[in-house]
């Protein structure tokens, strides 16, 4: 036992055993522990294996930027989460965690054997092999590169688990909540501020949490982090939130948050959200990240048990764990000379390896009143062991020479080169960096408006630094917020501010090639990497990094970008400012996309519209289809009924007698206003000032581009009120662009748009009843031919509801559009239909309307037109106003090739056939022709005409109209090579084309 | 420059990988060029290298604000097909997707092209008659597209959900075989390596300020951080900056720029054979070989030349992707990025002439450019070199705008009844 948990130490509760598997094993861990900590204490080294290489790895760290000890989690079906970090999981009773990325065991690994050739795998080996054979690049290279390739495997089931979401706002919002962002906190709220703190861990207190030597305010590290989070979880002004992400700063300080609510409990509350995805608008931002350890880049870095030095003495001061009994420390930072120190009061004997000549005498003798060895100005070239480190050659520099190695044992090597502040959040505005040559690090230039960045982020390299500049963050944000705050000052007892040299490659007397020094652990990017890219012309640091795919793995370069960009820079003989670091991007840590798609899930996905008439279709057996965001009643079949059979009776009905269709899904907008005429002119195609009170015409919209966008039925109601009809789909943009123009460009115009779809039921009576079945319930309104004639509207009452009442037909049967309020429309479409039976009628669904409409010509926006056509093209010329001065899209029209011969123009086919052709068919005039065919055009719409008793189709042809009576060709690859059926251009009208039916 | 085979990788291997040498030299501006290409993406390389190879004019340079294939070119999801519905794209995105599958070998660098198969997911009637119009059409132009019912949809794309009470239940899906995906910065790396070895200079780190015009209006050069940079012709490939650009040159383009995002998950064994795609519900994904999940989101609704965007619409495509791949939602993105798209009034790109004589411009891919890379990079370079547009690209002129000849390809998946 090396690894293993030691009394006196940390913040686990140990009256309380939590038992977990790994890898089907099981363990024992106390409250308090993650994955990691637990591990270790059971002397658990090996966690993982690397992505290229297959290594074997161990945590490298304690916190959310591991990027060796990921596991996957399995917590029921739907359940698994892969590529977990060990270090970040809570345990809890029944925690079932696996080992991932190998074959067959995760000591047993075949994958390994790509270590062995790792000469021939070095950076972007793959873009210069697998093209020969050609063929075998879709056949053999890729499936196995994918094969290999890949950490976790994927869940196989849904996710059953709820997600929730939530919008907050507050005065201000600190990120982090260690030292700086505690104090950040306690400034603002003081001041009265709405303060919300936020922290990834399970607790608040970052680096206080394992912080066990220094005292604040005369008391104990610990327990002055107990009273301070007290004190603030007990005002009312202030939101504290652990286990929660800061994911990224976004416009306006608009700060995405991830709280995950439930991983860490072993029996989840049934139904309870699993994540909470939260959008905080924050008048003031503190980023108060904190700043993460940099590894040292030396031969064997990467071996199990080989971590950062801080992460040590976080186990051990935390956690209770002690990771060595014989530990080496390798640094270049004062600040590993801390965790050597603390391993030797817990029993351990550590050996300190400082690449540097000299350091501080109470260093030196702190470490050798505890009979710690130390060797400065050495360094380390190479790490033994397999599954674990057993020693290390350790090697004394002088100058340019490395001597002979001396070996010493070790069962964990502490690393240390320094500290990397924190600035992904800052960086996601894309806020500047700057590069701080006497601290040798990049620190915040300049933030962006409203935005702060405190403590070791911003550069403190001290508990009272920290402490300090947090406080005087928080309360200069809650003052600009507009509160009245002041910054406090904390009395802090430590040492000496640590210092350290920041390093390349540590000094080994081999060279780069033979060595095998990681810069990404996790992707297997080692130093020489790194210098191959460059050597090959890869100059840039993202060229660097894209190159050799370092800092993309799932740490994102937190512990690798600063080692990569200083060993790029030596190999380019530059200085770190002149190279710069790569883009930090959000999310800060990864995050399951589960909580942010947060509730919108199945049917909440996008809620389905449904009509107030729904739920009669339904219960009346309607088929339904997905029209936009509603649910239309598709058809009605009876039983054993196919579509087709349906659709024909459907459609005779009404031609011989009445049929009621639920057109309430239409678009609506009411445009009110002294010069709602005068808006409507400039909107829509036709004139509309002369349009009487009382009357419908057919409006049609094109875009700036002079093509059909919608169309629909006006009705004027009053001088100043139209009600406008829309396309189901294009309400919306319809509207939106109407809106566009008034507030853009038609500012001159006092009128006032509201979309009233939802608040209109609508049904349409369609056939030589319809008149017969709605007479009955019309009162105020008489609805003899010439009191009410075709295109007419009125307000009356309806089944004694108020009503709009229209003489509308989209049929070309006798039609009337009854609009009643939304709440009446369910009890008027059930009276109309009981008086409907009296008449032989029936309901009839989109499919019926859609073959009806096509008997008459009558274009559906969308369907008949693609966004290219003009309103000649679909032969509606007649709805634009001649004389009118001006419109959207009128200057468009005019465009040469808007006008130009050989556009296609909508006309109809006659099909040769007992079947309709597939709408979307190409047309052609000579099948046989070769591919590239030549095409004239195209079937927009298709159908059984059950009036005619053949089936009939609409097109865009060519010259269409002047090819009357010719015959295309559609190839159809059903009917064998070189099939097609054939048809014959006619009048896109095919039933009752002189109207008659209409005025009836 | 080495030629790249297994022989010399193994052999380097053996002598530790010394032997490499850089893939492109970078080059600082002599004073004059034939031909400055303005925009370092694959676009402007591989036009570069087609000017080289095909046309013999090695007097060119290419010059970028920044690193080379740092634009769009490296922040797309390399989703590559070809089945457009009008004759022009399908024309033009097929003359591409034909330089695709040749273009690791005729590179000597391996892109990566992967044919794995485009699927469009129709969850409407409407989409299936949009989709069956398209693959009428592509058949019709020869290019492969075929209709999938659901079950054999689930079974080209495995974790796809074909619940019948989905949200949006898939009605069907277009299939285009011959699509895929390729290794983005392999591609101009690639392009950068064949231009580089053939004469051309590439200058990265050189903001081109301004265009030149002389006082006949023609194209005399380009002022650029580094001082003014003669060019007898100058092509401009500079995707979401174009606007900015040509305005300098006097003319106003019919461009808006936007930023579009995507985002990876972390890696993960295989799970994801092709590229789906759903316009109806806003997604779009595939996994990369490396296991990431690739997936595109969708444009901010505002114009800006941030390379970011808000996080609703992260929001709304991880929704869309959990909606229609339910065992997606414990996976994790690890990464999330926004490019500036230029989008022109009908969709489609401006490729070829300009009224000033001597500029030309490939510009307004909107949202789909790389697909088009060797296409629209080889037609370029016909066009610059001959000074007249190759019968591929005459149709996607800049006169389209005024003439009204547009090439609508979003108004043809418009969705109205």
């Amino acid at each position: 036992m090396t690894a293993a948990r030691v009394a006196g130490y940390g913040r686990i509760d140990r009256s309380r055993k939590l038992g977990f598997t790994f890898d089907g094993r099981t363990h024992l861990g106390h409250p308090g522990d993650t994955l990691a900590s637990a591990l270790l204490a059971d002397d658990v080294m090996l966690m993982g294996r690397s992505y290229k290489y297959h290594r074997p790895r161990g945590p490298v760290t304690a916190g959310s930027e591991e990027p060796n000890a990921l596991v996957g989690v399995d917590r029921g079906p739907g359940r698994y989460t892969p590529n977990l970090r060990a270090t970040t999981i809570e345990i809890h009773d029944g925690l079932k965690a696996e080992s991932q990325n190998h074959f067959p065991s995760l000591k047993w690994d075949f994958g390994a054997v790509n270590d062995m050739m790792s000469p021939l795998f070095a950076a972007g080996f793959y873009y210069k092999t697998f093209m020969w054979p050609k063929s075998f690049w879709r056949r053999v290279y890729e499936p196995v590169i994918r094969q290999a390739a890949g950490l976790g495997r994927p869940p196989k089931a849904a996710d059953p688990d709820l997600y929730a979401d939530r919008y907050a706002h507050c005065d201000v919002l600190v990120v982090g909540a260690g030292a700086a962002g505690l104090a950040a906190a306690e400034a603002a709220a003081i001041s009265g501020a709405k303060v919300m703190l936020v922290d990834e861990q399970a607790e608040p207190g970052g680096a206080l949490l394992a912080e066990i030597r220094v005292e604040i305010d005369d008391a104990p590290a610990q327990g002055w982090l107990a009273a301070r989070l007290a004190a603030l979880n007990a005002r009312a002004n202030v939101t504290v939130l652990a286990r929660t992400t800061a994911i990224g700063l976004y416009h306006q300080n608009l700060v995405g948050l991830v709280q995950r609510l439930t991983d860490h409990l072993a029996e989840p509350p049934e139904g309870a959200p699993r994540e909470r995805l939260w959008r905080v608008r924050a008048k003031q931002v503190v980023l108060a990240q904190g700043a993460i350890e940099r590894p040292l880049v030396f031969d064997g870095n990467d071996r199990p048990g080989v971590m950062l030095a801080d992460a040590a003495r976080t186990y051990l001061t935390r956690y209770g764990v002690r990771v060595g009994a014989k530990p080496v420390v390798v640094t270049a930072h004062d600040w590993a000379w801390g965790a050597a120190v603390e391993m030797a009061r817990a029993g351990a004997s550590p050996v300190v390896v400082d690449a540097r000549d000299t350091v501080s005498s109470a260093l030196l003798a702190e470490a050798q009143a505890l009979g710690v060895e130390a060797l400065t100005g050495w360094t380390v070239t190479a790490t033994h062991g397999r599954l674990r480190v057993k020693g290390v050659t350790a090697n004394p520099v002088r100058g340019a020479h490395v001597g002979a190695g001396r070996r010493l044992p070790a069962d964990a090597v502490l690393m240390s080169g320094g500290w990397t502040p924190t600035l992904h959040l800052h960086s996601h505005v894309g806020s500047p960096i700057a590069w701080a040559a006497e601290r040798e690090a990049f620190l915040p230039a300049q933030t962006a408006k409203g935005v702060r960045v405190a403590g070791a982020g911003a550069g403190a390299e001290t508990w009272a630094d920290a402490l300090g500049e947090g406080a005087q963050a928080g309360a200069a944000a809650a003052a600009d917020a507009g509160f009245d705050a002041a910054a406090r000052v904390y009395a802090v007892s430590e040492g000496l501010k640590p210092t350290g040299r920041r390093m390349k490659e540590m000094a080994s007397h081999l060279p780069s090639s033979r060595q095998r020094a990681f810069v990404d652990f996790q992707n297997d990017v080692t130093a020489k990497d790194i210098r191959l890219a460059v050597q090959e012309g890869f100059r840039s640091i993202e060229h660097v990094k894209r190159y050799t795919t370092s800092g993309m793995a799932t740490d994102q370069g937190k512990l690798s970008n600063i080692n990569a960009l200083t060993i790029a820079a030596d190999a380019l003989d530059k200085e770190p400012p002149q190279v710069g670091l790569t883009t930090f991007r959000p999310p800060y840590t990864p995050t399951t996309f589960g909580a942010l798609a947060g509730h919108a899930k199945g049917k909440l996905f996008q809620p389905t519209r449904r009509t107030p008439i729904d739920p009669w279709a339904e219960a009346n057996g309607a088929v339904f289809e997905p029209v936009s965001q509603w649910r239309r009643a598709w058809w009605f079949p009876r039983k054993g009924e196919s579509m087709h059979e349906a659709v024909l009776r459907e459609c005779a009905a009404t031609r011989e007698r009445v049929g009621l269709f639920d057109a309430s899904t239409l678009g609506k907008i009411e445009v009110v206003g002294p010069d709602a005429a005068e808006f409507l002119e400039r909107i829509y195609t036709n004139p509309w000032r002369k349009l009487g009170v009382g009357r419908c015409r057919y409006g049609l919209m094109l875009g700036e581009d002079g093509f059909i966008r919608d169309d629909g039925v006006i009705g004027r109601v009053a001088e100043d009120r139209f009600h406008v009809t829309t396309t189901t789909g294009g309400a919306p943009r319809v509207l939106a662009h109407m809106e566009d123009y008034l507030q853009t460009e038609f500012t001159d115009l006092r009128v006032w748009l509201t979309s009233v779809t939802e608040q209109w039921a609508v049904i349409a009576l369609n056939g030589p009843r319809a008149r017969d079945v709605i007479a009955p319930f019309v009162e105020g309104q008489d609805l003899a031919p010439e009191a009410f004639p075709h295109m007419s509207l009125a307000e009356c009452r309806v089944c004694g509801v108020p009503a709009r009442l229209m003489r509308v037909s989209f049929t070309g049967e006798l039609g009337f559009e009854v609009n009643v309020p939304a709440r009446h429309g369910r009890a008027v479409w059930e009276a109309l239909w009981a008086e409907a039976q009296k008449h032989d009628g029936l309901a009839y669904g989109t499919e019926t309307m859609h073959v009806l409409r096509a008997e008459k010509g009558y274009i559906i926006v969308g369907q008949d037109t693609d966004g290219t056509v003009t309103p000649d093209d679909a032969g509606i010329g007649w709805a634009v106003g001649k004389a009118k001065a001006d419109f959207v899209g009128k200057r468009s029209l005019a465009r040469p090739d808007l006008i130009a011969r050989g556009r296609k123009q909508l006309v109809g086919l006659a099909v040769e056939g007992a079947t309709p052709l597939e709408e979307g068919m190409q047309l052609v005039d000579d099948p046989a022709q070769p591919v590239p065919m030549t095409c004239v055009g195209h079937v927009t719409s298709s159908y059984r005409s059950a009036a005619l008793g053949r089936p009939i189709a609409l097109a865009l042809v060519e010259n269409g109209r002047a090819r009357m009576g010719e015959t295309l060709h559609a190839p159809d690859p059903a009917l064998g090579p070189g099939g097609a059926r054939s048809a014959v251009i006619c009048s896109p009208v095919f039933y009752d084309p002189e109207g008659a039916r209409l005025d009836a | 420059m080495a030629r790249f085979s297994a022989r010399a990788l193994i052999a380097n291997a053996l002598t530790g990988n010394r032997g490499w040498t850089p893939h492109w030299p970078d080059a600082e501006p002599k004073a004059a060029y034939d031909v400055v290409v303005v925009g370092a993406g694959a676009h402007g390389l591989g036009a570069a290298y087609y000017l080289a190879k095909e046309h013999g004019l090695t007097n060119v340079a290419v010059i970028d604000k920044g690193w080379l294939g740092g634009g769009n070119t490296g922040r797309n999801t390399t989703i590559i097909r070809s089945n457009y519905l009008y004759d022009e794209s399908a024309r033009l995105y097929d003359h591409s997707v034909k330089l695709w599958e040749n273009l690791s070998q005729e590179l000597n660098y391996n892109v990566m092209f992967s044919q794995r198969g485009v699927m469009m997911l129709a969850h409407s009637v409407h989409d299936v008659q949009s989709f069956r119009r398209h693959i009428s059409a592509n058949r019709a132009n020869g290019v492969d597209n075929e209709w999938l019912t659901p079950a054999q949809a689930q079974a080209y794309c495995p974790p796809l959900s074909i619940a019948p009470d989905a949200r949006y239940p898939v009605m069907g899906a277009a299939l285009q075989r011959r699509g895929g995906v390729a290794r983005h910065d392999a591609v101009a790396w690639g392009y950068a390596r064949g231009a580089a070895e053939r004469g051309v200079d590439i200058i990265q780190n050189c903001p081109v300020l301004a265009i030149r015009r002389d006082a006949q209006g023609r194209v005399e050069g380009v002022d650029t951080a580094k001082g003014f940079i003669r060019a007898k012709k100058v092509a401009v490939s500079a995707a979401g900056h174009s606007s900015v650009l040509m305005e300098s040159a006097g003319v106003r383009m019919p461009l808006e720029s936007y930023p579009l995002q995507a985002l990876v998950s972390e890696p993960i064994k295989p799970v994801f054979p092709c590229v789906t795609m759903s316009n109806s519900v806003h997604a779009y994904i595939s996994q990369s070989d490396k296991g990431e999940l690739v997936i595109g989101a969708g444009t901010d609704a505002y114009t800006s030349y941030t390379q970011r965007g808000g996080l609703h619409i992260l929001e709304h495509t991880l929704a869309a992707i959990c909606e229609i791949f339910p065992v997606f939602s414990r996976l994790r993105m690890l990464r999330s990025w926004g490019g500036i798209v230029d989008v022109t009034p009908d969709r489609s790109p401006i490729l070829g002439l300009t009224p000033v004589a001597g500029l030309f411009v490939n510009c307004g891919w909107g949202t789909g450019g790389f697909k088009a890379t060797p296409g629209a990079a080889h037609v370029l370079a016909h066009t610059v070199a001959t000074g007249a547009p190759h019968p591929i690209n005459a149709p996607f002129t800049l006169e389209r705008f005024t003439t009204g000849r547009l090439i609508d390809e979003a108004a043809a998946a418009a969705v109205a009844h």
